[in-house]
């Protein structure tokens, strides 16, 4: 019986010393996956390797024995030793497996759950296995169900949707109340980590220009030049805020910079067009009565804080609706895998009868001595017309899908029944499949 | 003929009022989608039904309380759909679809039958008059429903504490922008709606004006609208205040095109529930 076979360290179970020895850079993965395939009883594999975790997928002609297999190719081609990698792998089979994969690839699994670049990151390691001819049909299949099953849980779960950092929080919270950001422009007071940072954000998701401010005018010229901004005179601060929709601000100031008359009168002189002050200077540079003003609205440091708190246990909670739906795909992909045994079965149970058919028909016309051509056709029809309604009913079993039963289960027992030979029903699908030749897939995606 | 088309009409508003809730509860993307290609469908089979209609009766069926409720549905989902293009409104639409449902389906348990115009409304100004007031009020409804979802989100930006309304709403600016696209397509047609009316009452009742309660009311609207307008151009007024103010309109409307039919009889008693 050939399984799906995942052997891997991540995050959790191996720190970064141990990952980093684990892990293949770009130009060695297609080595590794030759190396992989020579392998005794690897047919297909695939190689995941991020900076949180390296996972080797692979299909295995001998089940368990495939992750003794795995361990040993981690431990040559890295020059680890197995004892000691042992302690921090974990493998998974046949359904575990396939459950594993599809929560990886929805971002499940991650450090930061729902983060989005896990997906990407697995569909690079399914497009270098394409590349270098090491997929086939299983693997192919199964990737290829990860990615929708990825896709499903996106569109169908919050698990990624909200921002739980407080420089996306920030970009959020300004998309919501700015609407879309290409005509706004943002306003830098003083220099922070943390304001520079939502500053770029702000700027990549297409803020249309920035305007930086610093007590001692040289540094808001140089942070203007990185920005590609404007620098103002912090004196001037007052006669170029109306021209700013989101400010961020953290100066060292031991008082608030802007009162509340302050910013009344500003948006007052904008006609009451929306402001978003984002302070996050300790203490606060923004009255936060400001808050107070139609349309404008503050926010401190704990604010946004709070608003990530929330967010994280909102993802929490999607997670949970995403588990159900990778339950309900390894269930269908599991029903997959299992289909796949039926035809090779059927093909093996008919040309083993056949064999037994032809044996008789044989013996039988030699007792028969020289027997007439009707004759002949008389005990050949008879031996043939017994075949077919013998073997009616176990095959049209073995193609019913029956609710609750496993089409795996009718395999098993009709094996066992007519005492099938494994190894014929294994190859029939890769014969008439297209094993090996997936090299069309490269770059498909 | 139009009373199925009708009634197929109220079913495919009701789908489109589930697939809308669905996006609510769950905010499945597809729903959305799905909800507004029911609604079009609708839509179509509201149109076709009123022209069925309009060939059966040889007058434009909006006389009745039954044909103005039916027409007003049609209008506000036609109102809704175009602004669904622009702006990707979708949560209005869990306000806007249960809404035409409603409208629709009370429309088709009311009396269906085409009955004999009454004599002062059969007129060339009847069809104009009507639609250009009913295609108002449904823009007036949409601002309605986009400034109660302003009031709900500013109320949670302020407050800093976001709940489930925060995920499903569009941006504040988008909201307001709504508020005042739908001040400039509504306000010409209220007024035109008006005047159109006026120079109709006086071939029908030898009066431009009469101060007849629909009249008083529609005029008050007017001037609800006009102040809105006013504020919003000359002192940059816009957000909290413009909502507040969209939300005293549709009152008034509403106050119009119901209230003044149960509550005052007057010149333009043509649709209470009698007849």
């Amino acid at each position: 019986m050939s399984e799906i076979v995942i052997v891997g360290v991540n995050h959790r179970t191996a720190p970064v010393e141990v990952r980093e020895r684990l892990a293949f850079p770009a130009d060695r993965v297609g080595g590794a996956l030759r190396g992989l395939r020579e392998r005794n009883g690897i047919t297909e594999g695939v190689i995941l390797s991020t900076c949180n975790r390296v996972e080797v997928c692979v299909l295995s002609d001998e089940g368990y024995v495939g992750v003794d297999h795995v361990k040993e190719f981690l431990s040559g081609f890295h020059g680890f030793p197995v004892a000691e990698l042992s302690d921090h792998l974990y493998h998974h089979l046949g359904e575990d497996a396939v459950r594993h994969l599809f929560r990886v690839s929805s971002s499940l699994d991650s450090m930061v759950l729902g983060e989005p670049q896990i997906l990407g990151q697995v569909k690079d390691a399914y497009g270098y296995a394409c590349e270098f001819k090491a997929i086939g049909p299983v693997l192919d299949k199964f990737f290829t169900k990860a990615f929708s099953v990825a896709k499903r849980v996106r569109t169908e779960t919050r698990v990624a949707n909200s921002a739980v950092s407080v420089s996306y929080a920030a970009v959020e919270l300004a998309k919501k109340i700015l609407g879309d950001l290409p005509d706004k422009t943002v306003m830098l007071i003083g220099a922070g980590e943390m304001c520079e940072l939502a500053a770029r954000h702000l700027l990549s998701a297409g803020a249309k220009g920035i305007l930086v401010t610093n007590r001692t005018f040289e540094r808001a010229v140089r942070l203007a030049e990185e920005f590609e901004g404007t620098p103002v005179r912090f004196e001037e601060l007052a006669t170029h805020l109306k021209r700013a929709d989101i400010i961020l601000s953290s100066t060292g100031a031991p008082h608030f910079i802007l009162k509340r008359e302050d910013v009344d009168a500003v948006i007052r002189i904008r006609r009451n067009r929306p402001m978003f002050f984002i302070d996050m200077a300790v203490p606060r540079d923004i009255d936060p009565d400001a808050n107070e003003i139609d349309n404008v609205y503050v926010y401190d440091i704990d604010d946004l804080n709070n608003v990530i708190e929330t967010n994280l246990e909102e993802r929490q909670r999607e997670a949970e609706r995403a588990e159900e739906i990778v339950l309900a795909e390894v269930a269908g992909f599991r029903r997959w895998l299992d289909s796949r045994q039926v035809t090779p079965t059927i093909v093996s149970l008919r040309r083993k009868f056949d064999e037994v058919r032809q044996a008789e028909v044989a013996k039988a016309l030699s007792a028969l001595g020289s027997a007439d051509p009707k004759t002949r056709k008389v005990v050949e029809s008879l031996a043939s017309s017994i075949l077919n309604k013998v073997l009616h009913s176990p095959i049209a079993s073995l193609k019913r899908e029956t609710n609750g039963r496993s089409p795996m289960e009718m395999v098993t027992a009709v094996r066992e029944i007519f005492d099938l030979p494994e190894e014929e029903a294994e190859r029939a699908p890769n014969a008439a499949g297209s094993g090996g030749e997936q090299g069309g897939n490269v770059g498909s995606q | 003929m139009h009373t199925v088309l009708l009634k197929v009409t109220a079913l495919f508003y009701f789908l489109g009022a589930l697939a809308y809730l669905h996006f609510v509860f769950t905010l499945n993307e597809r729903s959305p989608k799905i909800g507004r290609m029911l609604l079009l469908i609708g839509a179509i089979l509201h149109g076709a039904g009123f022209v069925a209609r309009y060939l059966a009766a040889g007058y434009t069926p909006i006389t009745s309380l039954f044909e103005s409720l039916s027409f007003s549905a049609f209008a506000i989902v036609c109102v809704f759909l175009g602004f669904e293009l622009r702006y990707n409104l979708r949560v209005l639409g869990a306000f806007v679809a249960p809404l035409a449902f409603a409208f629709s389906a009370s429309a088709a348990f009311l009396p269906g039958e085409v009955r004999a115009l009454a004599p002062a409304l059969d007129s060339y100004w009847l069809p104009v008059h009507v639609m250009l007031l009913f295609f108002g009020n449904a823009v007036f409804a949409v601002a309605f429903g986009a400034a109660i979802m302003y009031l709900l989100m500013e109320k949670e930006l302020k407050r800093k504490r976001f709940g489930a309304i925060f995920k499903r709403l569009p941006s504040l600016n988008i909201l307001d922008d709504i508020n005042y696209r739908c001040l400039t397509i509504g306000f010409p047609l209220l007024t035109l709606g008006i005047i159109t009316g006026s120079i109709w009452a006086e071939y029908a009742w030898g009066s431009y004006w009469s101060w007849d309660p629909k009249e008083v009311w529609s005029l008050i609207t007017w001037f609800i609208y006009a102040a809105l307008l006013h504020v919003r151009m000359t002192v940059g007024w816009r957000g909290r205040k413009a909502a507040i103010f969209a939300i005293a309109g549709f009152c008034a409307i509403l106050f119009t095109f119901l209230g003044v039919n149960l509550l005052l009889p007057g010149l333009h008693t043509y649709t209470n529930l009698s007849g």
